[in-house]
């Protein structure tokens, strides 16, 4: 089966995000006041796999081994068919 | 006749163009902190290569919001001039100074190398004193220069004698080979639709001294001056 896969990468909560803070800054520059302001990655990926829940388990161990650095990073996986 | 050299976070060839401006060429100009603002007039803006704010979000996004670039823009509609150089050129294309924008290279590395570029218009303030389809040597060190346009805009620039310099071999010849990031028809330098602004990825104020291996940069500097004595 075919299925794609949403992958989300994001900061573990707590970690410095200047990317963040200089984004929030710029917005503020225009006029918009922003209480948090929070950045991250997705990736969209198609894969073949036997089921559901086997293509879950393949885009984690892709998060594991390279898009996320579990140091910093959390990970979300989303699966759907084609 | 008065030059500045805005200075944002993250700016990195300010001094370089304020050594080639006010040593070099020998005219009046002054360093810009961005939150400063323009407290002087000036006749033309510099805005430098760098980093400004890490590339955040995109390269030049985020100075192209600071308050400082509402009066960079409102000098360039009354006829200022305005040179963006790589991080600037980003910045300006941000602010809407020229269509399209400058994103990440074909092949996405960081490119520092000397390339040739032949001038395509050398009717502009920036441009006067170089011969059309003169090849000149001025360096590159950019990761986000490739120069994308919907296909009818970069029609339009080409029609309306906009693009000021293209990407070339040493005998001046525009080809794939020669186009070191991918971008659009070679193009490397465009002008605002009214020839006061440029906005370029190589670094002219370093080929602006012979024992920099290249004084071609100077003539864009040189040919600003002149345009000012000259109005």
């Amino acid at each position: 089966m075919k299925y794609d896969v949403t992958i989300t990468i994001s900061l573990k909560s707590g970690m410095l995000d200047p990317e963040a803070r200089a984004i929030q800054h710029a917005l503020s520059n225009l006029g918009f006041e922003t209480g948090y302001l929070r950045t991250a990655r997705v990736f969209e990926i198609g894969i073949e796999s036997e089921d559901v829940s086997e293509a879950a388990r393949k885009a984690e161990e892709m998060c594991e081994r390279l898009l996320a650095n579990p140091v910093i990073h959390s990970y979300s996986v989303e699966v759907k068919e084609e | 006749m008065r030059f500045a050299v805005l200075q944002f976070g993250g700016s990195n060839c300010d001094r370089d163009t304020l050594h080639v401006m006010a040593d070099v060429c020998g005219v009046d100009t002054d360093l810009v902190w961005y939150k400063d603002g323009l407290k002087r007039d000036y006749d033309g803006i510099i805005l430098p290569g760098g980093f400004s704010y890490g590339d955040y979000l995109r390269a030049g996004a985020i100075a192209t919001r600071t308050p400082v670039m509402k009066d960079v823009i409102s000098h360039s509609q009354k006829g200022g001039l305005v040179l963006g150089i790589c991080n600037g050129a980003q910045i300006g294309a941000e602010a809407g100074l020229i269509p399209g924008v400058f994103t990440i290279n074909e092949y996405p590395k960081f490119i520092c190398d000397q390339v040739y570029l032949r001038v395509e218009n050398n009717t502009s303030p920036f441009t006067s004193l170089f011969r059309k389809g003169e090849v000149v040597k001025i360096p590159i060190a950019h990761k986000e220069g490739r120069y994308v346009a919907p296909q009818k805009t970069l029609k339009s620039l080409d029609d309306d004698n906009r693009i000021a310099f293209r990407f070339c071999n040493e005998k001046g010849e525009i080809t794939p080979e020669s186009n070191p990031n991918g971008t659009a028809d070679n193009i490397t330098g465009i002008l605002g639709k009214d020839d006061n602004v440029l906005l370029m990825m190589p670094h002219p104020e370093r080929a602006s001294e012979d024992v920099l291996g290249s004084s071609d940069g100077k003539k864009i500097f040189d040919s600003m001056i002149k345009y000012l004595d000259s109005r």
